[in-house]
């Protein structure tokens, strides 16, 4: 082995302290975990709900904030402005903010008092305490999550293309819709992966804005401060394994495509 | 064919300024200019890529000043090539076909052809070498039947093979007819491959003219150098003679004038011989200071007295006339060789500068 080999393997073993931290606590939990009440939980209906409710509600803010925060990824990508930094740092707020605060802030905004709340009333829906509220917190919390990566995604696509295109005489959307888009898939999904990832793991700002009807997270936290560890820890087991299976399948689609697209 | 009206452009620390140019039917049309002159920027408005701050374009009689890129049917080609990576060489070629109302397959074929793309074509661009990715970035600008060819330094990533192969294919689509502007950095494609010629600078047309025009005669010290005018220097002319600072006079060839201003000579016109005889006009002894090979040629420097003389010669030169760096050689060049340029009128006799 060469000295600058075993450097590396040094650096690692260095970053493997942080890799432990995350394996270390869930591997536990899964071990701990009573096996019989989380086979017993899996087939109760507040559980299954809940873990529904966290999976649709994330995925529902994810879609909403991929049909606005695309175009606005694409235009922070493209434009160089004054302001600009400005406008991405407003972006990254929700990153800053601690989550209650989050929650507390879009419980303001759509409270029926406030003029958007009051609007969303009149249409017949409720922010508070719906379903509508937890998409309200996720979107909330997951936005730079999508935005950040799809800014960088687009980075990554050379306006020459774009040009070259124009030139050849596609229109602004066809070059939108048939280059920088596809090119920039790779980049716009791992946003979105990582948009939904936070939205289901939400937890902070939707209990304040809805905590019912309950999402995993706010279940989770129900057992924990009705009934203990003892209950919490299945549903969280079984959260963490939705999620993962989420996550896994995903990533492997994502990877698929890439291999179908690099194939010869 | 072309005509730039006062054309000017904005942008964060550069700008294109009241550029007025015109480019006739057919022609091979080049744009010259060192990094950073605004060269490409220049494509990319005629291209209606770049928002225009100043000025009108007019394409065949057309104002196409506020027409959106895909209306003016101008392609461009950048040296990068900007191949689509999610496409294969055939769909890269027949991208814009998506979008033209004339879908001419036949044409297609035949630049296919042309180009010798036929084994290339189901092909991703990421695997072909330079001068394939660039061939099929000409055949997808031409597939759309442009009636304007664009190309940014079509040539320099290139190696030498596939840079003469290309030069022969733009010859020969310009010779069919194509009107062509090309933005280059090196003279020499200007020469092999141009009519005329703007050599931009800082953002400024400095010349326009007759490629052959502009490479004898460059209006001011940045064409000079651009075109390869070594020896440069500040001079005042009087009697028939150049004043060189340090006490160097030189013999010219135009004996009426007197003006202060610059002269220039290029180095291949500086014969260089370790045992030149007297009694030619402007000979200079001293020692020979570098040879650095440039391309096929070697630049020779000679530290004379009072000034520095570069040289052009070939490798055969510098080992029959024993040309060696620390050697004493000797260097001269005909009074016809010395262009004035920036010339401006004597305020008064003491700007003479006498030997």
């Amino acid at each position: 082995m060469t000295k600058s080999f075993r450097e590396q393997w040094f650096m690692l073993l260095i970053g493997s302290f942080l890799v432990l931290y995350i394996i270390w606590p869930l591997a536990g939990m899964f071990l701990r975990a009573d096996w019989r009440i989380v086979a017993a939980s899996s087939v109760e209906k507040d559980v299954l709900g809940a873990l529904w409710r966290s999976i649709w509600t994330a995925a529902a803010a994810t879609g909403i904030i991929a049909l606005f925060g695309t175009p606005l990824a694409y235009f922070l990508a493209r434009r160089s402005f004054r302001g600009k930094a400005f406008l991405e740092a407003v972006i990254d707020v929700p990153i800053m903010v601690p989550h209650t605060v989050a929650g507390i802030a879009v419980l303001m905004a759509f409270s029926p008092k406030a003029p958007a709340g009051a609007f969303l009333v009149n249409l017949g829906l409720s922010p508070v305490n719906s379903h509508l509220g937890i998409v309200l917190a996720c979107l909330f919390v997951s936005i730079p999550f999508y935005v950040d990566a799809a800014r960088d995604a687009f980075y990554g696509v050379s306006p020459r293309l774009e040009n070259v295109s124009r030139t050849l005489g596609a229109s602004f959307l066809e070059v939108f819709f048939r280059i920088s888009l596809p090119l920039a898939k790779k980049g716009l999904l791992s946003g979105l992966i990582m948009s939904w990832a936070r939205a289901v793991s939400e937890f902070g700002a939707i209990v304040i804005i809805a905590y019912h009807p309950m999402v995993a997270p706010t279940l989770i936290y129900d057992r924990f401060a009705t009934f203990g560890l003892k209950y919490s820890t299945p549903v969280a087991v079984q959260l963490i394994l939705v999620c993962l299976g989420m996550f896994v399948l995903l990533r492997l689609l994502a990877a698929g495509k890439r291999k179908e697209e690099q194939a010869p | 064919m072309i005509e730039l009206e006062g054309l000017s452009i904005d942008l964060p620390g550069f700008s294109l300024e009241s550029l007025t140019l015109s480019v006739e039917e057919g022609e091979f049309f080049m744009v010259v200019g060192p990094s950073g002159a605004g060269k490409t920027l220049l494509l990319e408005a005629i291209a209606g890529l770049r928002p225009i701050a100043a000025g009108r374009i007019r394409i065949r009689g057309t104002d196409v000043t506020t027409l959106l890129p895909e209306k003016r049917k101008v392609a461009l080609v950048y040296q990068d090539y900007a191949l689509f990576p999610h496409m294969t060489v055939e769909e890269n070629i027949r991208w814009g076909l998506h979008f033209s109302s004339d879908r001419d397959t036949r044409h297609v074929e035949g630049l296919v052809r042309l180009l010798k793309l036929e084994s290339l074509l189901g092909r991703s661009p990421t695997t072909l070498s330079g001068g394939e990715q660039q061939r099929v970035a000409l055949a997808r600008a031409l597939a759309v039947k442009p009636s304007l060819l664009l190309l940014d330094e079509p040539l320099s990533a290139l190696d030498p093979r596939f840079r003469e192969e290309l030069q022969d294919y733009l010859g020969l689509i310009n010779r069919e007819g194509m009107t062509i502007v090309m933005v280059t950095h090196d003279f020499g494609e200007v020469l092999s491959l141009g009519h005329r010629v703007a050599v931009l600078h800082g953002g400024t047309l400095q010349q326009v003219g007759d490629v052959r025009e502009v490479f004898r005669e460059p209006v001011n010290r940045q064409v000079a150098e651009f075109v390869g005018m070594k020896n440069i220097f500040p001079a005042t002319v009087k009697g028939g003679r150049a004043f060189l600072e340090g006490g160097v006079s030189l013999v010219l060839e135009d004996c009426g004038e007197e003006c202060r201003g610059f002269i220039g000579i290029r180095p291949e016109d500086v014969i260089l011989d370790s045992s030149l005889p007297d009694g030619f006009a402007n000979t200079f002894s001293g020692r020979v200071a570098s040879i650095v090979p440039r391309g096929m040629a070697f630049e020779v420097v000679l530290q004379a007295d009072g000034f520095q003389l570069t040289g052009r010669t070939l490798s055969s030169t510098i080992l029959s006339r024993d040309i060696r760096i620390g050697q004493p050689c000797r260097a001269c060049f005909s009074p016809e060789v010395i262009h004035v340029f920036e010339k401006s009128a004597i305020q008064n006799l003491t700007e003479v500068l006498q030997p």
